[in-house]
Formats: C-alpha cells, sequence, structure tokens
C-alpha cells in the first residue's frame, strides 16, 4: 500500500471521526457560552437521539424520518431539562450548575437502563446505507455512514451559521452568550434565547448520536458517555464558549485520535484516551482560553 | 460546655463504639456489619473529598483516582505469594519479593497518594472554577486507562483477585475516627479558616497575606492521603475488584453523599454518607419488585438512582448547601438543644 493512499485512508476517517466531536462540542460551547455552565447531561442526549430513533423506526417510520424524529426528541429532552431543572439554579455558583447537571446524566442514563435495559440494543440500517465504497483496489475505504456523517455536520453547521449571523434570534445568542446582563437590558428575551440555545445545542446532540449508533451498530444507556469527555476537550482546545473553537477543536480531536492509532507504535494506542487527556489538562494550563477566544482570567 | 466535659464526651462516644465495633458481629447479621463497614469506608472517602471540594471551594472531581491507585497498590502489597505467582506471574523481581501486612500496605497507599496528589495538584490548583473540574476528571480517566493498560500490576481490565479481605468493621471505625479527630483538628484550626478564606474570596485572601495556591494544595494532599488509606480499605474489603469500579459511577454517589450532607461541614458529610447509603439500601430493596397486596410491582432497576438524581436536584434548587451547611453538629450545641427544648 502506498504511503499516500495510507495517509489519505487516515484522513477520512479523522474527518468523520472529528465531524462527531465537533457536532457535540458545538452544543456544549454554545450552552457554557451563554449560561457560563459545564452541561453534563449533554452526552445524553446522543443516547435520547439513538433511543427515538429506534423506537420510531421499530414502530414503522422510515429511517429519514425516524432520524428526523430523533433529533427532534433529542431537541425537546434539552428543553425540558433546560426547563425543569437548570432554570431554577440559573445563576447560581458555578458548581451548583454542575452538580445539577451530574444529577441529571445520573437520571437520564438510569431512566435509559430503566426503559431499554443496560444491554447494547442492536441499531438497524436500511441496506442502501450498509454499503461501502472501494477505491484504488480496496486501498481506501469508507463507507455511506462516513459519507452521511460529513454531509449531515457540513449541513448542519452551515445552518447553525446562516442563524446566529443572519437571524434575530441567532444574533441574540451571541450578544447573551457576550454579556447576558447587557442582554436582559436592551430588551432581549433571555428566556427565550436559552430556550432555543438548548433546542439546537441538543438536536446537534441528537443528531451525533443517530450517527454515532449507525457507525457503532448499536444503541445503549452509557454511549453518550466517552464522547461527551472528547467533547470537553474539543472544546477547551478551541476556546469554551466559542462556537467556530468548538468546531475547530473537534477536527483537531479527531485527526489527534486516528493520528496516534495510525502513526505511532502499538504500545501507545491503549493510551490514547490518557494522552489527550493529558494534552486537555496542558491547554487549561497553558492556553486556557483555548485557541480561538479572547482573554479571559480563569487561573490564579 | 467546658473543655473537660466534652473531653470526657469524646472518650465516652470512642469506648462505646469501640466496644460497639468488636461486639457487633455478635449483635447483629452480617448483612448489618457489612453495610456499617462501607459507610465508615465512605464516610472516610466523602469527609476526605470535602476537605478540597467543600472546605477550598475547588470541586474536583478526581478524588476516586486515589482511591483506585490506593486500592491497587495496597493491594498488590499484601497479596500473598501464592496468589500474586498464579495472578501476577510478570510482576518485577523487586515488588514480587515485597510482601507487606494490611496496615503498612494502607499506610503506603495513603503516603503514595499524597506524592502523586503533590504531582498533579501543584499544576492543577491553579485552575478554579469549571477548569479545575473538568482538569480533576481528566485525571481520573488518566488512571483509569493506566490501570486498565498497565496490566503486568493490575491484572487491565479483568478483575484484580486476591487481595485478603483484612477490612473488618473495628478496622474501618478506627481509621473513620482518626480520620474524623485529624480533619476536625486542621479544619478548625488557623490553616482550615485560611481553606475557608480562599473558597470565599481569592483576592481577600491574598490581600490578608494568604498564599493561595499552597493553601488549596494542602487541602488536597490531605484529602488524597485518606483517598489512598480508603481505597486500601475498599480493596481489603472488596478482595476483588476491577478498574470500572473505580470510575464515574462511584464518584457520583460519593458526590451525592457530599452535597446531600453539607460539603462546607464535616459532620454534614458523615450525615449525608448516612443518609444516602440508608436511602439506597432501602431503594435497591424495593427495585428489585415487590408485592402490595393484590398489585405486583415488577423490577425497575435504574429506580434507585433516579430518586437519587432528583433529590439531589431539588437539594441544588432549594437548599444548595446541603442539609447542614456551614454548621457542625457537636456535642455542645446537641445540649444546647437539649437544654433549650427542656425549658420550653
Amino acid at each position: 500500500m502506498s504511503f499516500e493512499l495510507y495517509i489519505t485512508q487516515q484522513i477520512i476517517n479523522a474527518v468523520s471521526l472529528g465531524s462527531l466531536y465537533a457536532l457535540v462540542a458545538i452544543g456544549l460551547s454554545m450552552i457554557f457560552g451563554i449560561l457560563r455552565m459545564t452541561n453534563f447531561a449533554h452526552g445524553d442526549m446522543m443516547m435520547v437521539g439513538g433511543f427515538s430513533t429506534l423506537v420510531l423506526q421499530n414502530l414503522g417510520l422510515g429511517f429519514g424520518w425516524a432520524v428526523v424524529g430523533g433529533i427532534g426528541v433529542g431537541a425537546l429532552a434539552g428543553v425540558i431539562v433546560e426547563r425543569t431543572a437548570y432554570r431554577p439554579v440559573r445563576g447560581a455558583p458555578e458548581v451548583t450548575l454542575l452538580l445539577t447537571s451530574l444529577a441529571v446524566t445520573y437520571i437520564l442514563e438510569n431512566l435509559g437502563i430503566l426503559i431499554f435495559t443496560s444491554s447494547a440494543q442492536n441499531f438497524p440500517l436500511p441496506d442502501w446505507m450498509d454499503s461501502a465504497f472501494q477505491l484504488y483496489n480496496g486501498q481506501i475505504t469508507f463507507t455511506q455512514i462516513n459519507l452521511l456523517t460529513v454531509a449531515l455536520t457540513g449541513v448542519a453547521l452551515t445552518a447553525l451559521g446562516w442563524f446566529v449571523t443572519r437571524t434575530d434570534i441567532g444574533l441574540g445568542m451571541r450578544a447573551a452568550a457576550e454579556d447576558m446582563g447587557a442582554a436582559h437590558l436592551v430588551g432581549l428575551d433571555v428566556n427565550r434565547l436559552i430556550v432555543v440555545a438548548f433546542a439546537i445545542a441538543s438536536g446537534f446532540a441528537g443528531l451525533a448520536g443517530v450517527l454515532w449508533a449507525a457507525q457503532s451498530g448499536v444503541v445503549e444507556p452509557y454511549m453518550g458517555f466517552t464522547p461527551l469527555l472528547k467533547a470537553f476537550v474539543a472544546a477547551i482546545i478551541g476556546g469554551f464558549g466559542s462556537i467556530a473553537g468548538a468546531l475547530l477543536g473537534g477536527y483537531l480531536l479527531g485527526a489527534l485520535e486516528v493520528f496516534i492509532v495510525a502513526f505511532f507504535p502499538s504500545e501507545i494506542s491503549p493510551y490514547r484516551d490518557a494522552i489527550v487527556f493529558c494534552l486537555l489538562i496542558a491547554f487549561l494550563l497553558f492556553r486556557p482560553n483555548g485557541l480561538l477566544k479572547r482573554t479571559q482570567e480563569v487561573k490564579l | 460546655m467546658s473543655r473537660m466535659q466534652s473531653l470526657l464526651a469524646v472518650v465516652a462516644v470512642l469506648a462505646v463504639m469501640g466496644v460497639f465495633s468488636v461486639s457487633a458481629p455478635a449483635l447483629m447479621n452480617d448483612y448489618f456489619v457489612r453495610i456499617l463497614t462501607v459507610m465508615c469506608i465512605n464516610a472516610m472517602l466523602v469527609v476526605s473529598m470535602g476537605l478540597a471540594n467543600g472546605f477550598t471551594g475547588v470541586f474536583s472531581l478526581g478524588h476516586m483516582g486515589f482511591v483506585g491507585v490506593g486500592a491497587y497498590l495496597s493491594g498488590v502489597l499484601s497479596l500473598s505469594d501464592a496468589a500474586k505467582a498464579a495472578y501476577l506471574p510478570d510482576l518485577p523481581a523487586w515488588i514480587a519479593g515485597l510482601h507487606l501486612a494490611f496496615f503498612p500496605s494502607t499506610l503506603v497507599a495513603g503516603l503514595v497518594c499524597i506524592v502523586l496528589a503533590l504531582l498533579v495538584g501543584a499544576p492543577l490548583m491553579r485552575l478554579s472554577g469549571h477548569f479545575v473540574s473538568v482538569a480533576t476528571l481528566g485525571f481520573l480517566i488518566i488512571v483509569n486507562v493506566v490501570l486498565i493498560n498497565a496490566d503486568v500490576y493490575t491484572r487491565g481490565a479483568r478483575t484484580f483477585t486476591g487481595v485478603p479481605l483484612e477490612t473488618t468493621l473495628p478496622w474501618a471505625m478506627a481509621w473513620l475516627l482518626l480520620t474524623l479527630v485529624v480533619l476536625a483538628r486542621i479544619v478548625y484550626s488557623p490553616k482550615g479558616r485560611a481553606w475557608r478564606a480562599v473558597r470565599e474570596d481569592i483576592i481577600a485572601a491574598q490581600a490578608i497575606g494568604i498564599d493561595v495556591l499552597p493553601t488549596r494544595l494542602s487541602a488536597f494532599v490531605i484529602g488524597a492521603f485518606f483517598a489512598g488509606v480508603g481505597g486500601s480499605l475498599y480493596g481489603h474489603y472488596l478482595g476483588s475488584f476491577s478498574p470500572a469500579g473505580f470510575y464515574f459511577a462511584y464518584t457520583f454517589s460519593l458526590i451525592s453523599m457530599l452535597v446531600i450532607g453539607g460539603m462546607r461541614s464535616i459532620t454534614g458529610a458523615v450525615l449525608g454518607v448516612v443518609i444516602v447509603s440508608l436511602l439506597s439500601e432501602l431503594l435497591r430493596n424495593l427495585e428489585r419488585g415487590f408485592d402490595i397486596g393484590f398489585v405486583a410491582v415488577p423490577p425497575l432497576y435504574g429506580a434507585s438512582q433516579i430518586v437519587l438524581g432528583i433529590i439531589l436536584i431539588l437539594i441544588m434548587i432549594f437548599r444548595p448547601s446541603g442539609v447542614m451547611g456551614d454548621l457542625e453538629l457537636s456535642f455542645g450545641r446537641i445540649a444546647a438543644l437539649l437544654h433549650k427544648g427542656r425549658k420550653e
């Protein structure tokens, strides 16, 4: 196998993985930007999206509509969580917000276990999605799902970019992220902005959940946990609170993970997650505002 | 209440607990002895977690990392030669030749955790707010990855087994009492006041000459020592365990105990352990399904955790400082309450 083709294959893998991380990290970063809250329950919206799609498919809906429904249920779950658990503690100290979101994670994951049991469930795919493309005599392989992941992420990101730069609510969300008090003062309906932010963020996570389930072939109650941790890393590398930063961080992290496995000796690759989190700690210490965010005091 | 009286009260409580812990196996069934032992270990872990998280205001999610290190390290040290040969055949010779009894291996676990906490804390304690929580969570994940992959020492993701079952109720209770006495002495000393000053207002604390980094680091390191010791006790209670046992689920249950009881109070933390342990035990029995006369309630796995999560959210909304808040339950306070009750 030629080296160029090998690298091309790794880049395809990196873009596909990075798209998923970016989808989750963007929502995490949006919510942090507006509410200064590290939302641990964000990853569980992936689980909600995945399971809802599964249930809707079992109810007889076509795959496409089931995915749309799954994203919708994910978005709705985010809004419900905001309304019931996060709004009453809004403005409380950071630790209170963090603990509330931890409690929500715990509730959602165990709700998943209660309804669907803790074992992984098969995630059925339509036949047309279950095929792979092979180029150069199979030296480069990618699946329909890889293609779909990149395409849907592109569509979602373009729509988000249009939304936050061209619509009143989108501009309002950015204003609230800049300064919540000032946004309130100029007459923006902050509650509405926050609900919309949660709906978009959770919908993105729901989409990521469906794609994650399609790639791994299963859905399970804890499926959102690891991607959430990775999304934290991605969001912080890019600059926690910045949408563009989360996007950049997601793709950088995807590339890093794929390249560690592809180019490092095989004794190193089991330690991939340890390396990733060492990188996180290094960023927090030396560049806590990430790559794309203006300076802000977080250290002593 | 005079100093003499409170000293007498402490001695009396110690004597009662000593007699109780030794005679407990004769008085009650195995089930309760086990619950009590686990509660003592958890109380040690929760109170030590409260030093950094509650008193210093640095909310660490990495406490369980030290517990895991303590359990594995003391386990490797106290494993019998036969068990070492059977389960960890590839151990380097110098470790395979080491064999320590329960107590010294527990101390070693605590001391190694002190060193580890100094190394980890020196950079991380510079961070504040969310950032220190996420960074310490990173530490927990790194410990987990290393435990899973260092299979020469830990058997990897498989169950680490053959650790002698040495943690009896008297051992657990003695360590808990030591923890409580030592930590109460530190928390209510000038050092402890510096911790709380740093929590309340960093700039004001610096203005009166408190050096923030060493102050936070001291709380983190002392907490890590008792986490390592508690890990060793837990390991020698279970006998066999795996890295997954020292990860997020256990972290969450410790956090819920700490926060429900009140993380700014030592007795609050202990109270949290009692409340959450009893509640979980009760709910776990309900979860298996039961009959109420004519209706059979099916098993609802996960229901007890959901209830616990809801309680935690309600506490966050209505009483974010926990049941005890800043208060301690002391003999003096109980006496004052009784006295007041009598007067009315």
